[in-house]
């Protein structure tokens, strides 16, 4: 033992400090929705689950939420379907101007959102188009599609085509061959797809503000019009309930997915 | 028998693109497009707009000080972010990769389970810790350091550091990903050659993990830059950016022209970084991390 610290436990040190950074904050919100106090704030004065009743009863809150959730399951159904037909086409098949397409494609990533949110904004204002659910749900397909895209791309390029053609060398259609071979040997990148484009819709916040229709609000932009106000118990039950909307159920659905997979295969 | 192989039927990769593209097409390239024609336009009253020509909102956009000074803030806040992102994502990246601990998996995992948590919720957590009834203020009266709360909020600060919570993940996955993409036996050919542990590192792990940094970097740069809602809510009046004026022009002031000029001016800045980089250093990198 010496007294000057090895490096190496200097790394795990800061390693360690980091991961607090990373989580002490969370930590503190999920701790502060259980205070019963009228101000959120410390020292705690005990604990209840008095805000998640309160947030339970708050209309506008429920709104919010059966908005974000009808939002994210069309986004994630619909950016998933398009991103899955684009995938095949640019893993499967050799075309002039795949390199110009596959960049147009990852595109809406590079777009700043706030730039997208009003090109996209002012387009459909200026069709006649007003703002309405339609909008809003075009905006989080377009942002969430490159990431259902690359995650699609990555598994579909380990599937080998030989499966595919076999299946077709024994008479299956293309559509046959597509949903009894190529989509059960992508199915965890098509959900891991779906659920990245459900969870990034349910998330957003700043195109939402440019595209939410007045009288409509997302979670997020609920939480933001709350934030005026005060940081409140209320709003730190939200954010726990989000917290585990966004963080626990994907993990909850990814062990189930993977102990049924283990069910199936032994 | 020509047409056995579907596979070789030139229209069917064209099918397949179709409804990508031309959400594409309508949702991102034509609005792109139109908002350039849109920039040219002159706000005549509020939400009043006339076609034309102008280069009015263009010459305000770049010549304006108080429009320049929030773009310089707004570059300044996305640096600073950026290098501290890279200064402490490098670190649990690193470690990550080092480790003869078995659960790599896990704590990758723990690291990205922050990206997940909504990015509203992140921000505003930190209201809990550094506000006037925080958890930093509620220990420092506790323990009778100060008696009155200290106000640690609503500053440039507390939105670099919101930042960086938000951004960290980009940075320490982008570096795990090229670190452990390196083969160790380059790190034990240095060290038998005599080199030190730190030479090593030096020599032959940092500059082969830079693709990684200058990917998690670019990815920091451009999503601090673009920000709106950080500085709503951990900065003060005075911390607005260039975002916010955006949402300013085009919510508020209804001022469609000028909102675009001022978009397009984000996006030429933004799209000049990202190109400098794609040339030099290729947009794969940051695919290859996000997948």
């Amino acid at each position: 033992m010496t007294f000057m610290p090895s490096g190496w436990s200097l790394i795990r040190f800061a390693t360690i400090l980091i991961y607090l950074f990373m989580f002490l904050p969370v930590a503190v919100v999920v701790l502060l929705s259980f205070n019963p106090a009228q101000f959120g704030s410390f020292p705690m004065e005990g604990l209840s689950t008095h805000w998640f009743v309160e947030l339970w009863n708050n209309d506008a809150i429920r709104r919010a939420f059966r908005t974000s959730m009808i939002l994210g399951a069309l986004t994630a159904v619909i950016s998933t379907t398009l991103g899955v037909l684009a995938s095949l086409a640019m893993v499967r098949y050799n075309f002039p101007g795949k390199t110009i397409i596959a960049t147009a494609v990852i595109a809406p990533i590079l777009v700043p959102e706030v730039v997208l949110a009003v090109a996209l904004l002012l387009f459909l204002q200026f069709l006649g188009i007003p703002k309405s659910f339609f909008l809003l749900l075009m905006g989080h397909v377009i942002f969430t599609l490159p990431f259902v895209v690359l995650v699609v791309q990555a598994r579909l390029v380990g599937v080998r085509r030989e499966y595919e053609e076999a299946a077709m060398s024994l008479g299956a259609s293309q559509i046959q061959t597509f949903f009894a071979i190529t989509l059960p040997l992508i199915l965890p990148a098509v959900a891991a797809g779906m659920l990245f484009a459900f969870t990034i819709s349910f998330d957003d916040i700043t195109g939402t503000l440019f595209w939410k229709p007045g009288g409509v609000e997302t979670v997020p932009t609920q939480i933001f019009a709350m934030l005026r106000n005060s940081i409140s118990p209320e709003i730190n039950a939200l954010g726990t309930v989000m917290i585990v909307v966004t963080v626990a159920l994907p993990l909850l659905g990814a062990a189930l997915a993977r102990r049924l997979a283990r069910g199936v295969g032994g | 028998m020509a047409s056995t192989d579907p596979m070789d039927n030139p229209a069917r990769p064209w099918i397949l693109l179709t409804p990508a593209l031309t959400a594409i097409m309508l949702l991102l390239i034509v609005p792109l497009g139109f908002i350039i024609v849109y920039s040219f336009w002159l706000n005549t009253g509020f939400g009043v707009d006339t076609p034309g020509f102008h280069l009015d909102n263009w010459i305000s956009a770049l010549t304006d000080p108080f429009y320049r000074s929030i773009l310089i803030t707004t570059i300044r806040i996305a640096l600073i972010t950026t290098v501290i992102c890279a200064l402490l994502g490098y670190i649990p990246a690193y470690f990550i990769a080092t480790t003869t601990f078995g659960h790599k998996a896990l704590l990758l995992l723990l690291l990205m389970l922050p990206f997940w948590i909504s990015y509203i919720i992140r921000t505003m957590s930190w209201i809990n810790i550094l506000g006037s009834s925080g958890a930093v203020n509620g220990l420092l009266q506790w323990a009778g350091i100060t008696a009155e709360p200290i106000s640690m909020l609503y500053n440039e600060a507390t939105v670099i550091l919101g930042l960086v919570h938000f951004l960290l993940p980009f940075m320490i996955l982008n570096v795990y990903v090229s670190l452990y993409g390196i083969d160790g036996r380059l790190v034990e050919a240095a060290r038998s050659l005599g080199c030190t542990g730190w030479q090593a590192f030096r020599e032959v792990t940092l500059p082969l993990s830079l693709p990684g940094l200058a990917a998690g970097g670019l990815l920091c740069f451009v999503l601090a830059a673009g920000t709106y809602i950080t500085p709503l809510i951990l900065g003060g009046p005075r911390d607005a950016m260039f975002a916010n004026l955006v949402f300013e022009a085009i919510i508020t002031q209804l001022n469609w022209p000028m909102g675009s000029a001022l978009s397009l001016v984000l996006l030429i800045v933004l799209g000049s970084v990202v190109a400098l980089y794609n040339r030099f250093l290729g947009l794969g990198q940051i695919a290859k991390s996000l997948s």
